[in-house]
């Protein structure tokens, strides 16, 4: 089996044991032999799922189904469970999940740990706003039916608690009718952040989904940014082809830093703006157009052994323009490109976790190959520009910041930190933790 | 509509592969020996579509308990049309070397009980000239290893066993199934160290899925056990009893 690494690849825990769990259990007194951290399917980019000198839980094996109900689309599944899976089982029968990361390959657990979102978080809000229930299994032996109504303040600290709290063995959640598989795909392309803002304000209020991609690689110290917004609805109509799906590619282990650079990016961003260089409509089925990359497996490994670093950030509408301008500017003037450029927004819906991401503003996603001190120096600025202006940095993407901008960005963390069980911690947790 | 019967169905493969079954609407009827865990399995296939689920909790080493868990079955379901014999246990070699209670243990484990449970699947098959019988045989069973050899006694025992069946029944259209995984990695296998010939048991259960589908008689899983198998099995004695496998 692979080692247990995060999707950046950057750290690397070397002194980290797992533990499997094939059965959802009862009591994790007989493995304390260490901290423990739930790990799922390590799609965190940072080191918010390693726990360095300590035991991971791998709930990938918890994956059953508990119960489902046709009348309400009330889900009940272990922790393990995937959103591929639930996907592939529920769309045939016309159920979607209320909520989407960019990759399928999450599991039920680390969906609620992380609080993730998706293109429609102005709709829909954060996927903890769809959590019904679930159950906490604390190193203590005591086990928690957690919900809203039902011990709130530990739901409020798991629901994006990082896995921190506690072991979630299940969840029930709730999904959403879906008329067909497929959306009604509209792409626009922009020259500049400037464009993005104005055509987001002109189409947001008709789209569920949107996002923008863009060209983040410098040339000649300056970031283009020019890129696509791509705007999608769920269409009603039923179509009798089916949109091709393809075959899934694997990328084998050893690749080579150099395959990603510079010029390799520029050529590829330059073909991908032929593309989609105009206006168009098309419709699209719903795995390429959620989960674009879930057909090249293991693409973290095209970065090479060096791997890479994601920065997340909101920010507030009214200062997002500056502070993104800002960092494109810190960026071009380092020489420092991103090979993989995207814009969301949040809109005002509460996120029910303590340690929740999303917040009212514009979010900005941006990977960079790790170069070493240079890249930490660059996404330290960039800190500072997004602190000053009450933003924040999402932590599952997380791998360097620093425990003042922790706290900056997460006021509710001593709160926060008295549900935290006291066996449970991660490579993340130990760095940005203030000590009290 | 498919009614299996499957035994060690808590199984990490066995599991893999009644999920498939349940997407297609089957009806199952599951043995293992512990309860809770065949009702978490129960579930599962539920939600995913299965049609019918019942289970039985059973130590299949009490022989005499077969024909009555069979009654049991064809009630429930109905009568059956598919078993899949997917129960067994890996005992370490070093114990069965030192203790003949272990090796007897083993054996009738992973080989009598499946002859017990054929033997009357198979004169149900028969006469109704219908049915398929899957077995998860092993790799191990190809050749005798000094690592391995009362797991692989009995595997080896088994698959002559379903040879013999296959030839029997194949006039009466009954469809016998060898599964031969190689390194799987699930609980039976905890212990054990993971290289790159290990598959998940999801890539067995789909296997399986398909093999039952297309009526095929042998399959290694995943197929370039097949070579390996051959190389191994095409040493000369003198050699092999001095290499290290």
């Amino acid at each position: 089996m692979a080692r247990h690494e995060s999707w950046g690849r950057y750290p690397v825990a070397t002194h980290q044991k797992a533990r499997v769990l094939h059965w959802r259990p009862n009591d994790l007194r007989p493995l304390l032999q260490g901290s423990l951290l739930p790990y799922g399917l390590g799609r965190s980019q940072g080191d918010s799922c390693l726990n360095e000198n300590g035991y991971l839980l791998d709930t990938s094996s918890l994956d059953r189904f508990i119960s489902f109900d046709e009348a309400t689309g009330v889900l009940c599944g272990e922790a393990g469970v995937t959103l591929k899976d639930i996907l592939d089982t529920f769309v045939p029968r016309g159920w979607f999940l209320p909520v989407v990361p960019g990759t399928q390959f999450v599991t039920l657990g680390g969906a609620i740990a992380n609080d993730i979102h998706g293109k429609n978080h102005r709709r829909a809000g954060s996927f903890g706003g769809h959590v019904l229930r679930f159950e906490l299994l604390r190193s203590d032996g005591q086990r928690y039916l957690c919900a809203p109504t039902s011990n709130a303040p530990l739901f409020a600290a798991t629901i994006g608690g990082l896995g921190l709290t506690g072991l979630i063995t299940w969840a029930a959640i709730q999904l959403k009718p879906l008329p067909t598989p497929y959306l009604e795909v509209t792409t626009i392309p922009f020259s500049n952040l400037e464009e993005f803002f104005s055509l987001i304000g002109e189409y947001q209020d008709s789209h569920e989904y949107l996002i923008g991609q863009f060209d983040g690689v410098v040339w000649r110290r300056h970031v283009r940014s020019r890129g696509v917004l791509m705007l999608g609805n769920h269409s009603q109509h039923k179509v009798a082809k089916h949109a091709a799906r393809g075959r899934a590619i694997s990328i084998p282990l050893i690749m080579p830093n150099w395959l990603l650079n510079d010029y390799s990016l520029k050529v590829f961003n330059w073909l991908y703006q032929q593309r989609q260089g105009r206006k168009k409509k098309y419709l699209a089925h719903y795995q390429p157009y959620f989960f674009p990359l879930d057909s090249l497996q293991h693409w973290n490994r095209l970065y090479g052994k060096r791997g890479f670093l994601q920065y997340q950030c909101v920010v507030p509408h009214e200062a997002a323009t500056a502070v993104m301008q800002t960092m494109l500017q810190v960026m071009a003037a380092k020489g420092l490109s991103s090979y993989l450029a995207s814009l969301k927004t949040f809109g005002e819906s509460n996120s029910p976790g303590l340690l929740s991401f999303p917040r009212p503003g514009i979010v900005l996603a941006l990977d960079f190959p790790f170069r070493g001190i240079r890249t930490l120096k660059l996404l330290e600025k960039f800190d500072q520009l997004v602190g000053n202006a009450s933003g924040a940095v999402y932590p599952a993407k997380d791998a360097r910041m620093s425990t003042k901008s922790f706290c900056t960005y997460y006021p509710r963390w001593q709160e926060f930190s008295r549900h935290v069980d006291p066996n449970f911690s991660s490579s993340w947790w130990r760095r940005v933790r203030p000590l009290e | 509509m498919r009614r299996i019967l499957i035994t060690g169905a808590a199984s990490a493969i066995a599991s893999a592969a009644a999920r498939l079954f349940a997407a297609e609407g089957a009806a199952f009827f599951l043995v293992d020996r512990t309860a809770d865990r065949l009702q978490a399995v129960a579930n599962d296939l539920r939600v995913r579509g299965a049609q019918y689920v019942a289970t039985a909790t059973a130590d299949l080493n009490n022989f005499e308990e077969h024909k009555e868990l069979i009654r049991q079955a064809e009630q429930q379901l109905g009568g059956i049309d598919t078993v899949l014999i997917a129960h067994g246990t890996l005992p370490k070699q070093k114990m069965a070397e030192a203790s003949w209670e272990v090796t007897e243990r083993e054996l009738a484990t992973n080989f009598l009980s499946v002859v017990s449970l054929l033997t009357l699947v198979a004169n149900h098959f028969e006469p109704a000239r219908t049915g398929t019988i899957a077995v998860i045989s092993s790799v191990a069973g190809d050749r005798g290893r000094q690592s391995n050899y009362v797991y692989g006694t009995a595997k080896g025992a088994l698959t002559i066993f379903l040879q013999g069946l296959r030839n029997r029944l194949a006039k009466a259209n009954v469809h016998v199934l060898t599964i031969k995984p190689g390194f799987v990695d699930s609980p039976m296998t905890a212990e054990f160290k993971k290289g790159l010939l290990w598959v998940k048991p999801h890539v067995v259960g789909k296997a399986i899925h398909r093999a039952i589908g297309s009526r095929r008689e042998v399959v290694y899983v995943p197929w370039f056990w097949w070579g390996i198998m051959l190389v191994i099995t095409a040493i000369p004695e003198r050699i092999f009893k001095k290499m290290k496998l």
